[in-house]
């Protein structure tokens, strides 16, 4: 009996050690190969920030940008998006810092984005938005001005901008229309040529493959810790290869 | 000089129209895998375009026989309590929708979604939003038509008063306002900000043009529209927005559309009608009534019998479509959500509608037997129906 749960100890400290050894890799379920991003937009003060092994990247979000809990703030996507970075950009110092507040709109992150480029010169504003702008019903049009705004306000500051669309949430699906304001966001995207993060479709494929229970009801934090680290490193691949594509963007499609 | 109305129905109203809501069924689902069938996919216009046009051309078939042999104030007044009805059914949601998102705000409490949940806090607060709902500022997600409905409806008896007297002149009437709508950017506020997701001014201009061909406007354009130049024309556009929608679906398609195209198609405007929309509807239609004659013999079969009763009582079904959706997402939620079930849930709501509005079809017969054997004083059979 005793030999079996040290049998058993000894194989979760092993997978453990596996995983801490490769902490770079993905775990298996944080693949999506069925979300492919439309196209790689590049990324050039992010690049030129790494080059000179000093990359300052400002994640601006609302509330799904948080985690509760004491330690809320190392298991959210941004801290996992520094270790992510720092563990692939050897040699780089990066930094990852904040500007998150929850039920913020588009809007409103754009007034607190001026001072804080300011402030801290990122070479990248990542944009976390558009569930609140859905939930408080505000006018499409005046969604995409303002991102149009905030992606203006970052490159002036000379940042570069990637954006994050909405979670998937599947209890709420029924109450939030989030379809005219993703649709907006990727327009904006296209249009602006920047990156985006496509969380929703991501998390989608996670609740349709089963890797993650996201009607679960439950008020662990565990489930979203992962989601959120996986949010993190997802994020970190596609930083990276948009900074490494540096082929001059092609003409707009979708 | 008052335009004659013909006497008797087009089933393909009723055929389009029960086709319609169900679309509208599966695409109220959200992430429904069946909803892959429905038109909003391959083209830019969706079933509520076709929902709003029968709905114009119904209305000013029924009411336009009531206000050109029973006058103005009695076909007003029949208008009016047609509207009351729509309201109080939209009410009915409106409460099973409360009773929804309670259940979900004492269940489920994920701190993944704590941002998310925050579209419950309404309830905290029942005395503005309960309020604010029955003035139809507040409209939760996918309860937007039956508001629409009901405005259009409103102030539908003196549009129909002109629509008899002056047809054209109501016509461009309306396709002035849509276009002052566009201009001015007029819309009605919502509650809790923002304004009304179908822009009754601009969503007007369809349900007129609806009326509009009832009241004799289809004759007039008959020759036009069997043409072969406009048909060609249709299916051309048909099939650029079937381009254009692959697009969205297939993304390394993306790069092949046009930079101009791009710039000038999006964003397509559903909230104000947007002219590409109109556009893909009216090209739909004329393929449609090419493809399908008045008397085209299946139109009385079997085969399209469950969509016909199913479009001849179109509030009763479009609410039962509404409250099936928000119980089909419940099962996708709490029961199971692989593809199968989603099949199954999309059938078995379509078979509910088609069974109700048999049920109905079926007591109206009934009702109007009255007690005792008596001759029926209308048409049985398709005859029967409301706007």
């Amino acid at each position: 009996m005793i030999g079996r749960v040290a049998f058993l100890l000894a194989l979760v400290v092993l997978a453990g050690s596996a995983n801490a050894e490769n902490p770079a890799e993905h775990p298996a379920d944080c693949r999506t190969a069925e979300v492919q991003p439309e196209r790689n937009f590049a990324l050039p003060q992010t690049a030129r920030a790494i080059k000179a092994k000093k990359l300052n990247v400002m994640v601006v979000g609302a509330g799904s940008s948080l985690l509760p809990g004491p330690n809320g703030n190392k298991s959210a996507y941004p801290a996992r998006l520094q270790e992510a970075l720092q563990a692939k950009l050897t040699g780089v110092e990066v930094k990852v810092g904040t500007n998150v507040t929850a039920r913020r709109s588009a809007a409103e992150m754009v007034k607190a984005m001026v001072p804080e480029l300011a402030i801290n010169k990122p070479a990248l504003v990542i944009w976390q938005t558009g569930t609140v702008d859905a939930m408080q019903g505000i006018e499409p049009d005046q969604f995409s001005q303002a991102l149009d705004k905030g992606i203006h306000v970052a490159r002036s500051a000379g940042a570069d901008v990637v954006f994050i669309n909405p979670q998937y949430s599947p209890r709420t699906e029924s109450m939030i229309a989030l379809g005219t304001y993703a649709e907006n966001m990727r327009w904006v995207a296209m249009q602006q040529e920047v990156p985006l993060f496509d969380r929703f479709s991501i998390m989608k494929v996670w609740a349709d493959l089963g890797t993650f229970d996201l009607n679960s009801a439950t008020k662990k934090l565990d489930m979203a810790e992962r989601v959120h680290d996986c949010i993190g490193r997802l994020l970190a691949d596609l930083v990276i290869e948009s900074a490494k594509s540096s082929a001059p963007p092609a003409g707009a499609g979708r | 000089m008052i335009a004659p109305i013909p006497t008797e129905r087009d089933l393909r109203l009723d055929l389009f129209r029960g086709i319609a809501l169900w679309l509208i069924f599966l695409d109220h689902i959200p992430s429904n895998a069946v909803s892959w069938i429905t038109i909003r996919n391959y083209g830019f216009s969706d079933a509520t375009e076709i929902f709003v046009f029968i709905s114009g051309y119904t209305a000013a078939f029924v009411y336009g026989r009531a206000m050109l042999s029973n006058g103005f104030i009695v076909a007003t007044a029949r208008v009016l309590k047609r509207t009351w009805q729509i309201y109080v059914a939209h009410v009915f949601l409106f409460a099973i929708y409360l009773a929804e998102i309670s259940y979900v705000s004492q269940s489920f409490d994920n701190p993944l979604y704590s941002e998310e949940m925050g579209v419950l806090d309404f309830i905290k607060n029942p005395d503005v939003t309960i309020m604010q709902a029955l003035l139809l500022k507040f409209k939760p997600v996918n309860m937007d038509v039956l508001p629409l409905y009901i405005v259009l409806l409103f102030w539908f008896s003196p549009i129909l008063w002109l629509l008899l007297r002056a047809p054209s002149l109501a016509l461009i009437a309306s396709a002035g306002l849509y276009a002052m709508a566009w201009m001015f950017e007029w819309n009605i506020p919502a509650y809790p900000q923002g304004t009304w997701a179908f822009n009754p001014f601009a969503w007007q201009m369809l349900f007129v043009f609806g009326a509009w061909c009832a009241l004799g406007g289809a004759k007039r354009l008959g020759h036009w529209i069997t043409s072969s130049v406009v048909i060609g024309l249709a299916i051309l556009y048909l099939l650029f927005a079937f381009a254009i929608a692959m697009t969205w679906y297939l993304p390394w398609l993306g790069p092949y559309v046009p930079k101009v195209i791009g710039e000038a198609i999006y964003p397509i405007d559903k909230t104000n009608l947007d002219v590409l929309r109109i556009l893909h509807f009216l090209s739909l239609a004329v393929i449609t009534v090419w493809l399908v004659p008045r008397d085209w013999p299946l139109l009385r079969s079997r085969l399209c019998w469950p969509a016909i009763t199913c479009g001849q009582h179109s509030l009763e079904i479009f609410c039962l479509g509404v409250f099936l959706s928000f119980a089909g997402h419940f099962v996708f939620t709490e029961v199971s959500n692989r593809v199968l079930t989603h099949v199954m849930v999309s059938a078995a709501g379509i078979a509910i509608m088609v069974g109700a509005a048999a049920l109905i079809s079926w007591y109206r017969r009934v009702e109007r037997q009255g007690p005792g054997p008596r001759p029926p004083t209308t048409k049985t059979g398709y005859a029967g129906g409301s706007a």
